[in-house]
């Protein structure tokens, strides 16, 4: 009797903790970062140069996280790069004269897509493309142009 | 020489393969075994689970604080001390939770199961079972490998657990790296599929450690001797084969 109450109340706890354990590694160590909205609605941009941008960066206006990229692509006529991302239905306010731009979160920081609200009375909707945009700073090129010391100005361009 | 080759290769080959068919014969009786004898099933995760309990959370707070103090001492030299829990959280959910917690299984379960199935052999409790026409697959095997397995996924996810709480400790109430900065760092870095690497490696292992104790304590000799040496092998072969499948998921994985 003694020892079938040990077992159980063993059994129990072990179970407990590592359903436990499991649920906390699941919630808890992933995720502020995941976007799952219900529904949404794809946009396109086009780029000069998108930077190392992956797959799943995080889109955001005002620094707020409001959709994803979902697939990154090279057009081969125009010779841009075309990034397609998903917004949260939520947001379906934004101007269409907003310009996007590829950031990087801190110095080291991953890139993402930043988006400037515009001032146009229509809104952006499935399908639709952001015309205004801005490519990605390359650290390299920066630093090769201090280096080799050229115009702050950018005049030889 | 080539004869002595010849002799090694042909012999492990023969061990591997009746070692699936072991393999094989387990599985066959499993469903029957899971939903008939359930109670089996239940003592055998106490015995395997619940009594690991304390060296898993004492071994994962010491993996977790050392992995802290490591991250932080390097990291500190970039100032990118904030990293240290992505640093902790890819080590321990990924590699170290599933690895440590898979030898430490097969240190304190395999041994205990292979060296149990091992005694019972050279008692003739296996030939007594088979005499009354009792299957000792069905009635000692079986139970004690699904026990395993089914200890395995939860010891890794308290261990993994257990080490983040460690290494939290070190860094941020000892090292002092911002408590904001140490999880949300963490948590941007890490996605649900790197935890689910890590559950299904230590599903895996699972099945590794359970069934070679199981094998080598049924395929031990019935000698005091022998049992002292199939819980020896189990040790050795459980942790080559763990750390040899470890690197070709992560391989397959990446």
């Amino acid at each position: 009797m003694q020892q079938t109450r040990t077992m159980e109340l063993g059994t129990g706890l072990f179970a407990l903790l590592g359903i436990g354990a499991l649920f906390f590694l699941t919630t808890q160590t992933t995720g502020n970062n995941d976007f799952d909205a219900a529904e949404t609605f794809e946009i396109q941009a086009r780029f000069d140069n998108i930077g190392s941008l992956k797959k799943r960066a995080p889109v955001s206006i005002s620094g707020v996280t409001i959709g994803r990229v979902t697939s990154v692509d090279y057009d081969r006529e125009s010779l841009e790069a075309v990034v397609t991302m998903v917004i949260d239905s939520h947001y379906d306010q934004i101007p269409d004269d907003t310009d996007a731009s590829i950031l990087t979160a801190g110095l080291l920081g991953s890139q993402y897509v930043g988006l400037q609200a515009g001032g146009s009375e229509f809104y952006l909707e499935d399908g639709s493309e952001i015309l205004f945009t801005q490519s990605a700073i390359v650290l390299e090129n920066i630093i090769g142009k201090f280096l080799i010391g050229g115009p702050p100005d950018g005049e030889e361009e | 020489m080539f004869r002595d080759l010849y002799a090694t290769f042909y012999h492990f080959l023969r061990t591997f393969g009746a070692m699936c068919l072991f393999f094989l014969r387990l599985l066959q009786h499993t469903p029957s075994v899971l939903f008939k004898r359930f109670p089996l099933v239940a003592y055998q995760v106490y015995n395997a689970g619940a009594l690991s309990i304390v060296i898993i959370m004492v071994s994962g707070l010491f993996v977790g604080g050392v992995l802290g103090l490591q991250a932080y001492s390097n990291l500190e030299r970039f100032n990118a001390e904030d990293t240290t829990g992505i640093f902790a959280g890819f080590a321990l959910i990924k590699e170290i939770g599933p690895v440590i917690t898979a030898l430490l299984f097969a240190g304190r379960a395999g041994t205990a199961i292979a060296s149990e199935i091992g005694l019972m052999k050279a008692t003739d409790q296996l030939s007594a079972m088979e005499m009354m026409a009792v299957n000792p697959l069905r009635y000692v095997a079986v139970p004690r490998f699904l026990g395993g397995v089914i200890s395995m996924p939860l010891l890794t996810a308290i261990f993994t657990s257990i080490g983040l709480l460690g290494s939290h400790l070190v860094a941020v109430e000892l090292l002092g790296v911002d408590v904001g900065a140490y999880w949300q760092q963490l948590q941007s870095a890490l996605d649900m599929e790197d935890v689910m690497e890590g559950i299904y490696k230590s599903i895996v292992f699972g099945i590794i450690a359970s069934l070679l104790a199981v094998w080598e304590g049924y395929n031990s000799v019935p000698t005091a001797e022998g049992v002292g040496r199939a819980t020896t092998r189990t040790v050795v072969i459980t942790a080559i084969a763990v750390l040899v499948f470890d690197f070709m998921i992560t391989a397959w994985v990446l």
